[in-house]
C-alpha cells in the first residue's frame, strides 16, 4: 500500500474526517482518482467521537458506517494511515507531494482478534476519549475504525510489551520492524480537510479547566454521555465519581472573544442545547441543566430544537456570560459567578459540573501548510494562491457535520474541475 | 408612506437616540460604547462590583437607551479603581477603564457629577494641587485630604497617623518646610502653556466651549 501511483490526474485529500472522507468519495464516485491521507491510525476524525448528532439525536456511527462502505466499495479511493504531508511543490494541476508515513507496526494479516491489546501490559492515554481514561499501547482506536487494524504505540517497540504482543498474534500481523517512510506523489488538486480542534480550555483562566477537576469540556462532556465512553455513558464528575445531576453549560467558552477566538464557532450552541437532552435522557425530571449564554444562535431548521428545549422544564436559561467559577473547597463544587443581562442581578450559583462549550479551532492554524495558502485572521483557509488547493469542512470554517458535508461535496467539484483540465492538456 | 429608502423622520425621531451619539462625540473613547454586546463578563469582573449602583454593562445600556440624566448623575464611574481586570477580560477588548473615566470627566464638565462624591472631591484636590507647580505637593496633597470633611476630621485623622507622620519625618521621607513654599519644577509657566494648549486641542477635538 505503500506504493500509491498518482499522476497529475489525481486528487489528493488531506485529512480523514468527515469532510475529507466525503470529499474523497464525491470525487472517487465521480471516476477521479483520489489519494486520502490521514494523520492518525484511523479515518473518522472527531466526528466519530461524538454521541450524537443535532437536531436529530442520531449516532454518528450510523453516517460513518455508510461512508465507510463507500469506501471499501470504491475503485478509484486509496486511503494512507498515519500519513503527513511535508511538503508540496509545483503548481496548479501538477503537484509535488512528499508524504512521511509514521509505522503502525502491524500488517494487513491484523484481524482485529485483540489477542495483541489482552497480552501488553503498558497503557497510554486514550486521545478517542480525550484522554479522560488509559488504552492499551497495542489498541483498536475505537469500535468504527477504519482500517480496522490494531495498533502498536511506539513508545512498546524495543520493550518487552512489544514482544508479548508480537508472541500473542496468531497471524503474524506484528512487524516490530517497520521503519518510518518517505513517498514523493504527483497530484493535480489538492484538498485540505484537516478540520479543527478544540481550543484549548486552560488558556481561559477565569473558568478554571486547568484547576477545578469538575470543569470540563464539551467534547469530554460527549464521551461521558457515549456508552463506548470511559464511564459507559454515565455522567459522573471527575472529582468523586458520583452521578452529575445539575448542570451547568456555558455557551462561548473561548469563541467570540478578542483574547481567545475571534470567531463565532457555530456549533457550541446547538452542542450545549444537544447535550441538555443528554442529561434529561440521564435523569428525566430529577435532571437540571443550566445554559449560560449571551444570545442563543440556533440557526435555521435548529430553531425548533431551540423551541423544544425552551419549552422542557429541567433546563434553564441564564442571559449572561459568567465572569469566573470558583470551587467549594469541601465539596470541590463549581461556583458560577457573574452578573445577568436580563435585570443585572449578581448571581453565585453552585452545580455538580460545569460543561464548557469551547470553540473550534482550525487544525491547520500555525501547522506546516504551504505558505501560498491564504488563511483569515482566525486562521481557516480561505484560498491558495495557485488556485489548485481548496478547503473542505472545518478547515475552511466553524461547521457542523451537515455544513462540512456540503462544503466537502463543493470543494470536491472545484478540485475536479482542476484534474480535468489537467486531463486534458495531457491529452 | 413615502417611497421605499425614505424615512419618516418625525417618527424615527422619537426613536433617535441622541446620547449615544453625544457620548461617542464628547466623551474619551465613546465611540467604543455601540460595541458592547452585554455579555456581563465586566460587572462580574470587577472587584468593587457589589458596591456600585450601576455596573459598565448597565452604564453602556443606559447610554444606548438614552437616560442621559441618570448616566451623568451617576456616581458608579467614580467608583472605578483602574484595576483593569474588566479591560483584560472583555471580549470585545472595550477601552472600559477609560470609558469610565471619560464618562466621569464629561459628567464633571457638565456640572452634573454628584457634588459630594469623595473621588471627584479628590480629583480636583490632586489636579489643583499637582498643576499649580508643575509637581506633587505630597504634605500638601496629604493635608487636604485629611482635612476633606472638616477641620475637626481633618486634626483626628492626623493624630491617628501621628506615628506614621513622625517616622516619615525621621526617615527623611516628609519635609515640613514644604508647607510654606514647597519645591515647583523649574519651567511653571511652560507647563501652564502646555496644559492651557492640551485643554484647546480637547475643546476643539471635542466640541466643547473654549477654556
Amino acid at each position: 500500500m505503500t506504493h500509491a501511483v498518482a499522476t497529475n490526474q489525481t486528487i489528493l485529500v488531506v485529512g480523514g474526517g468527515v469532510s475529507g472522507m466525503t470529499a474523497a468519495l464525491e470525487a472517487a464516485e465521480c471516476g477521479r482518482q483520489v489519494l486520502l491521507v490521514e494523520k492518525t491510525p484511523t479515518l473518522g476524525g472527531r466526528t466519530a467521537l461524538l454521541y450524537r448528532y443535532f437536531p436529530k439525536l442520531c449516532h454518528p456511527t450510523c453516517g460513518l458506517e455508510i461512508n465507510l462502505r463507500r469506501v471499501k466499495a470504491s475503485r478509484n479511493l486509496r486511503v494512507l494511515t498515519q500519513a503527513e504531508v511535508t511538503r508540496i511543490t509545483g503548481a496548479r494541476g501538477d503537484y509535488s507531494v512528499a508524504l512521511k508515513l509514521a509505522p503502525r507496526y502491524v500488517n494487513e494479516n491484523c484481524t482485529a482478534c485483540g489477542a495483541c491489546g489482552a497480552a501488553v501490559e503498558a497503557t497510554i492515554d486514550d486521545p478517542y476519549n480525550y484522554n479522560l481514561s488509559k488504552m492499551k499501547a497495542a489498541y483498536l482506536p475505537h469500535a468504527m475504525a477504519f482500517p480496522q487494524r490494531y495498533v502498536l504505540d511506539p513508545s512498546i517497540i524495543g520493550t518487552p510489551d512489544g514482544e508479548k504482543a508480537k508472541a500473542a498474534c496468531r497471524y503474524g500481523a506484528i512487524d516490530l520492524g517497520m521503519k518510518v517512510e518517505s513517498l514523493e506523489i504527483r497530484v493535480g488538486a489538492v484538498i485540505w480537510a484537516t478540520g479543527w480542534r478544540p481550543y484549548d480550555a486552560a488558556k481561559i483562566q477565569p473558568y478554571g479547566y486547568d484547576r477545578y477537576p469538575n470543569v470540563i469540556t464539551s467534547l469530554e462532556f460527549e464521551r461521558l454521555a457515549d456508552p463506548h465512553g470511559p464511564t459507559g455513558g454515565r455522567i459522573l464528575r471527575p472529582s468523586d465519581g458520583r452521578e452529575a445531576k445539575d448542570i451547568a453549560f456555558i455557551q462561548c467558552a473561548g469563541s467570540r472573544d478578542e483574547n481567545h477566538l475571534r470567531h463565532c464557532s457555530r456549533i457550541c450552541c446547538m452542542a450545549s442545547l444537544k447535550q441538555t437532552q443528554y442529561v434529561r435522557e440521564a435523569y428525566g425530571e430529577a435532571g437540571k441543566s443550566t445554559v449560560y449564554y449571551i444570545d442563543i444562535r440556533a440557526i435555521d431548521r435548529f430553531e425548533d430544537f431551540y423551541s423544544k428545549v425552551l419549552a422542557d422544564q429541567t433546563v434553564r436559561f441564564v442571559k449572561s456570560k459568567p465572569a469566573r467559577i470558583a470551587e467549594d473547597a469541601g465539596t470541590r463544587d463549581p461556583v458560577i459567578h457573574g452578573v445577568d443581562t436580563e435585570g443585572y442581578h449578581r448571581y453565585a450559583t453552585r452545580h455538580d459540573l460545569v460543561v464548557l462549550a469551547v470553540g473550534m479551532e482550525p487544525s491547520v492554524n500555525g501547522a506546516d501548510v504551504p505558505h501560498e495558502i491564504v488563511a483569515d485572521s482566525s486562521g481557516f483557509i480561505e484560498s491558495a494562491a495557485s488556485g489548485g488547493f481548496f478547503a473542505a469542512g472545518c478547515a475552511s470554517n466553524a461547521l457542523d457535520v451537515n455544513r462540512s458535508v456540503q462544503s466537502a461535496t463543493a470543494s470536491a467539484l472545484r478540485a475536479i474541475q482542476i484534474v480535468r483540465k489537467a486531463d486534458r492538456v495531457e491529452a | 408612506m413615502g417611497a421605499p429608502g425614505e424615512f419618516n423622520l418625525a417618527a424615527l425621531a422619537r426613536y433617535g437616540n441622541d446620547f449615544l451619539a453625544e457620548v461617542e462625540e464628547r466623551v474619551e473613547e465613546g465611540e467604543w460604547v455601540k460595541m458592547c454586546m452585554q455579555c456581563g463578563v465586566c460587572a462580574g469582573s470587577c472587584p468593587f462590583g457589589p458596591d456600585w449602583e450601576h455596573s459598565p454593562q448597565k452604564i453602556f445600556m443606559m447610554i444606548r437607551a438614552g437616560k442621559r440624566d441618570e448616566v451623568l448623575a451617576s456616581d458608579s464611574m467614580w467608583m472605578c479603581t483602574s484595576c483593569y481586570n474588566c479591560v483584560v477580560r472583555c471580549p470585545r477588548k472595550l477601552p472600559i477603564t477609560q470609558i469610565m473615566h471619560g464618562l466621569a470627566a464629561y459628567a464633571h464638565r457638565l456640572g452634573l457629577a454628584p457634588k459630594m462624591q469623595p473621588t471627584r472631591r479628590w480629583s480636583l484636590l490632586f489636579w489643583d494641587n499637582c498643576t499649580k507647580t508643575g509637581r506633587v505637593n505630597e504634605l500638601k496633597l496629604t493635608l487636604g485630604l485629611y482635612f476633606m470633611d472638616g477641620i475637626v476630621a481633618g486634626f483626628k485623622q492626623a493624630w491617628t497617623l501621628r506615628n506614621i507622620g513622625l517616622g516619615m519625618l525621621l526617615a527623611k521621607r516628609l519635609n515640613p518646610f514644604e508647607l510654606i513654599r514647597g519645591h515647583e519644577c523649574k519651567d511653571k509657566a511652560g507647563i501652564h502653556r502646555m496644559l492651557k494648549k492640551a485643554a484647546e486641542i480637547e475643546a476643539r477635538k471635542r466640541g466643547f466651549a473654549k477654556p
